[in-house]
């Protein structure tokens, strides 16, 4: 009590050099990090949505290196300064080390700021970019213009897309234990064990499983969506130039999660053109022996030999409200 | 004080002796081989066992989807439930019930002999339950520990393959399992049971019955979860997702029934603890003189009572899909995988706090203790848990962004995500407050506290990313996520109950731990955590899923990196197996009445404490943390002229 005043310049003291070094340390994590870090980080730009993960995740970084250097910082001097030894007669009034309004309200006036900050800011991020490449359900919010035009018409076997047309391509994904197989609705529907995607479109995945949950992760095309029965889990993403990306299933599956990985390649809009239709032709006998394209298939109860029978028909098959709420033809 | 006249009629009541003392002795209470003890559990737990697995091969043997499968799920259920229930009744839980059910005299469980038998019998003393429950979890934390040894093992490389991929999935999954329904009940169950009572200044907590029923459900779960093993294992992880649990063989029937049983003792532990803060703290004590603990504790049971019923009727549903072929969780007959999913994380996510504030507890309690001063915004701390308990059930849905459940909730559920860091960040700025021109005293339980705010940042940032819908989509379901919450649950709890237990061993047992290996153990624990799990995160950034038996070889340098600190962080843990036998047994040295000059109203008992803990109900003064205080006033007034000093330790 005595001794208010060295309190108080102390006070001013302490907390002044740890705001310099605050500073100083932050902005200087903050460039390193934009120059060496940030470029390089998951995962990577081969799509437009990666691209704007990638700017999502460094601008977090970016924002936590303040938050984490603070507290750091804090700690570190407090330990040296106040260590008990060094700190024998240090003299504090307990009354008034047990509160300080505005100390409690600046902080909380901070948290509260940030934290709204970055919710909008994700939110923004997640509805312009078409749901991030994250899986949306079978009626997107978030879905680019387009894209209910191109499920309607691929649901019937017609394409929109083609080479330079800038129309949205769906792809099926369909997830079993223990591999990934995907059709191509636009081109009759073949399905193929290879995933290969032409550059510069946007890709509507719809993914779905015949058992149990998987989750079909494009790791470089920055797409992740759950693959459930009985689920269209649809997903968007844009890509750019060509290149090629990991499959990996990133929800345990069983036995064999671990090996339920594959790969893929982004092509030029002409060489995806070409190997499509090739596939389509070399696949024709094969393809008449699936289930007719639909969004899910059901495991039949009693197909011999576990066939699966399409649920088209279904009448609540949510794909009817797809996108706008209005019915499509089916 | 006004309040000390209330004391004269609380004074009376047995102090010395047992109640029952004069009676003639039933069979259940004699010492010796012949009571009820924990051999009894044993014995009628197998008995039960049997008759449960006699009885379902009698019922639905001859159901043509039972014989045709081979695996009668019926019989696997009953068995485990039938062995459940005679471990209960071999340890004697049920003689009470039953006594007033039939108007019985004289089966009461406890046994009036005190002496170290008490530690092996349904024992009614919150302090007997306490220690009872530190060896159960340290029993749980073994088994799972070694599991995780086991794990790192086949992942330092990724085409060698130690076991086969079911094998390694089933130990990943049972690993999982164990570890969170240890750390669920780490700090309750021991120090919340042994201290809580002595911190509000009680005899005794309010169902000393359902307490002890609570240890002994606690310890027939972890059995019914380890049962998982021999009947072949369980392949979903911890999460147990539907199809793929309808799916799997007889281990899911361990899991499923594992979970309702836990569920119960977490539901009753939750009840007694919330009853117990609300109606027996001492006169005087105003839920502003309630230490931080106990209102961590409180914040921890009224999530635990809220919250676990939902994990119980969901792990009930999907026996009844095993058992009785209901189609809770099946897609094809009406039900739903997704309804798995949101029981599941509706219980998960406040279950995930259920493992965090009990640590934020221990912090607050243990700070002013070495910083010499006064807890800084007490008010603020209580706030921020009570907030962070009511926050956690709105948020759940994180977990399922990239399911397709309710895709259009996400924003919603991103911003209810990330306002949790607000009361969150509550307990830093009280933390980091109290810090504020201290005196620290560098004792080992310090130095875990100051290790839990450096770990639970990284842990608590790491969530805010993931709540981030857009780079949710490339850590979701990988290395990084694992990494974030072992540095919630294992880099917070974990470290907080260390801390617990290095504080309180000393008024548990009237020994100190050795502080030189105790500093041993503290920095291999602290730095070799670092070193297994950040680097964790980079690997969970560069693709890695989780719960994978191989993975690309470029992540094999990081994965060698963590595998071999994760090897010496569980040294760590035989360096503090050793402590506690070196310090117990092999060179105990007496501690002093109050080692660390804590205030705090459990060093105001005589240690070791009378069996009524307080020989007169104390009454409390003032508010807790007047530590360094000219001219405080004590905390309690013990009423006692023999009692401890109890003014304020003056500043060394
Ligand atoms: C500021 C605080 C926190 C935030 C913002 C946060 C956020 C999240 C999010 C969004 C996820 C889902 C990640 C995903 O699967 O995609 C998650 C997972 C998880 N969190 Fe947290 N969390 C926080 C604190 C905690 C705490 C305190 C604990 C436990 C003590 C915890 C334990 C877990 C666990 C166990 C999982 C993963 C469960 C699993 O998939 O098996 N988190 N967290
Ligand atoms: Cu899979
Ligand atoms: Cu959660």
């Amino acid at each position: 009590m005595s001794n208010q005043s060295t309190n108080s310049t102390g006070q001013v003291h302490h907390l002044r050099r740890m705001t310099v070094a605050w500073v100083i340390l932050s902005v200087i994590g903050d460039v390193l990090f934009s120059i060496f870090v940030a470029p390089h980080v998951p995962p990577g730009r081969l799509t437009e949505t990666a691209a704007k993960d990638q700017t999502d995740f460094n601008v977090l970084f970016e924002m936590a290196i303040p938050v984490l250097f603070g507290v750091w910082i804090y700690l570190g001097y407090s330990l040296v300064v106040w260590g008990d030894k060094r700190n024998k007669d240090a003299a504090f009034s307990g009354d008034a080390a047990r509160h300080n309004t505005t100390t409690i309200v600046s902080w909380m006036a901070v948290t509260t700021v940030t934290v709204l900050f970055l919710a909008g800011f994700g939110t923004y991020a997640l509805v312009v970019d078409h749901g991030s490449g994250g899986g949306q359900g079978p009626n997107p919010a978030f879905a680019p213009s387009g894209a209910l035009k191109a499920e309607t018409a691929a649901l019937v076997g017609k394409a929109t897309w083609a080479p330079g047309s800038k129309n949205v391509l769906p792809v099926q994904v369909i997830g079993q234990q223990w591999k990934f197989t995907y059709r191509y609705p636009t081109f009759g529907g073949f399905e193929s064990s290879q995933l290969v995607l032409p550059a510069d479109t946007t890709i509507a995945f719809n993914v779905t499983s015949l058992d149990v949950i998987h989750s079909f992760w494009a790791y470089q095309l920055g797409v992740k969506a759950d693959a459930n029965p009985q689920v269209n889990d649809v997903a968007f993403t844009t890509t750019k130039d060509p290149g090629n990306f990991i499959v990996r299933c990133s929800e345990l599956c069983g036995i064999w999660h671990g090996a339920m990985y594959d790969s893929g390649q982004v092509e030029s809009q002409s060489s995806f053109e070409t190997w499509a239709t090739t596939t389509e032709a070399a696949n024709a006998a094969n393809t008449a022996l699936l289930p007719a394209f639909a969004w899910t298939y059901v495991p039949s109860a009693n197909g011999a030999g576990g066939g699966y029978y399409p649920n088209t028909q279904d009448p609540f098959s949510k794909v009817e409200v797809y996108g706008s709420g209005t019915k499509s033809a089916a | 004080m006004t309040i000390s006249d209330e004391r004269s009629t609380e004074v009376s009541g047995p102090v010395s002796g047992h109640p029952h003392e004069a009676r003639r002795l039933s069979w259940t209470q004699r010492p010796g081989l012949l009571s009820q003890n924990i051999i009894t559990a044993i014995v009628f737990a197998i008995i039960g066992y049997t008759i449960g697995h006699w009885f379902g091969n009698y019922l639905a043997s001859g159901y043509s989807y039972i014989a045709n499968s081979g695996q009668n799920s019926i019989a696997d259920t009953l068995a485990l439930a039938f062995g459940v229930v005679g471990w209960l009744g071999g340890i004697g839980a049920l003689n009470y019930p039953f006594a007033k059910l039939f108007g019985v005299d004289g089966l009461e469980e406890e046994s009036p002999v005190d002496n170290w038998t008490k530690y092996f019998r349904y024992t009614l003393d919150h302090k007997v339950v306490g220690l009872q429950y530190v060896v159960g979890v340290l029993l749980f934390m073994f088994t799972g520990g070694l599991l995780a040894m086991a794990i790192r093992t086949e992942l330092l490389n990724p085409t060698t393959h130690v076991f086969s991929p079911d094998t390694y999935i089933k130990i990943v999954s049972e690993h999982g399992t164990v570890m969170m329904m240890m750390a669920t009940s780490i700090i309750v169950g021991p120090l919340g049971n042994y201290f809580v009572p002595l911190m509000i200044g009680s005899r005794r907590m309010a169902f000393p019955r359902i307490e002890a029923l609570s240890f002994w459900i606690f310890t027939a779960g972890y059995m019914v979860i380890f049962s998982a093993l021999p009947y072949g294992g369980f392949p979903t992880g911890w999460t147990g997702y539907a199809p793929l649990q309808t799916q799997s063989g007889p281990g899911m029937v361990s899991y499923l029934l594992g979970f309702a049983v836990i569920g119960t003792g977490m539901i009753l532990a939750g009840f007694n603890q919330a009853v117990t803060i609300i109606n027996y703290r001492a006169p005087g004590m105003t839920w502003g003189r309630v230490p931080v603990f106990v209102w961590s504790i409180l914040a921890t049971a009224s999530l635990l009572t809220l919250a676990t019923p939902v994990l119980f009727a969901g792990g009930l549903f999907g026996l009844l899909d095993k058992t009785v072929q209901t189609a809770f969780y099946v897609d094809e007959h009406g039900g739903s995988s997704y309804l798995w999913q949101n029981l599941f994380w509706f219980f998960g996510h406040p279950e995930v706090y259920i493992m965090a504030l009990p640590g934020f507890g221990i912090a607050g309690e243990l700070l002013p203790v070495f910083c010499r001063r006064p807890l800084f915004a007490y008010k603020v701390s209580s706030a921020g848990m009570i907030g962070v308990a009511l926050l956690s059930f709105f948020v759940w849905q994180h977990h399922l962004f990239q399911s397709g459940i309710n895709p259009d909730m996400r924003p919603l559920f991103m911003l209810t995500t990330e306002l949790i860091s607000i009361p969150t960040g509550f307990i830093y700025l009280v933390g980091l407050g109290t810090l504020y021109r201290a005196k620290i005293r560098f004792e080992i339980p310090m130095l875990f506290v100051l290790a839990l705010f450096f770990n639970f940042l990284i842990g608590g940032v790491t969530g805010v990313f993931l709540s981030d819908v857009p780079v949710n989509v490339t850590v979701h379901g990988g290395f990084f996520v694992l990494s974030h919450f072992h540095y919630t649950i294992m880099g917070g709890l974990l470290f907080a109950f260390m801390a617990g237990i290095y504080y309180w061993m000393p008024k548990m047992t009237g020994k100190m731990m050795n502080k030189k290996i105790g500093k041993w153990h503290f920095w291999l624990m602290f730095v070799f955590f670092n070193l297994t799990f950040f680097p964790m995160f980079i690997i969970g950034l560069l693709g890695q899923p989780r719960r994978v038996f191989t993975y690309a070889t470029n992540l094999q340098g990081l994965n060698d990196f963590s595998s071999v600190s994760a090897f010496i962080l569980g040294f760590s843990f035989l360096v503090f197996f050793f402590n506690l036998v070196y310090s117990l047994w092999l060179k105990p040295e007496v501690a002093p009445a109050n080692p660390w000059e804590s205030l705090g109203l459990e060093w105001q008992t005589a240690t070791p404490i009378p069996s009524y803990n307080f020989e007169r109900i104390p009454v409390i003064m003032t508010d807790p943390y007047r530590y360094s205080e000219d001219g405080a006033p004590a905390y309690a007034d013990l009423g006692t002229s023999g009692a401890p000093d109890t003014t304020t330790p003056t500043m060394a």
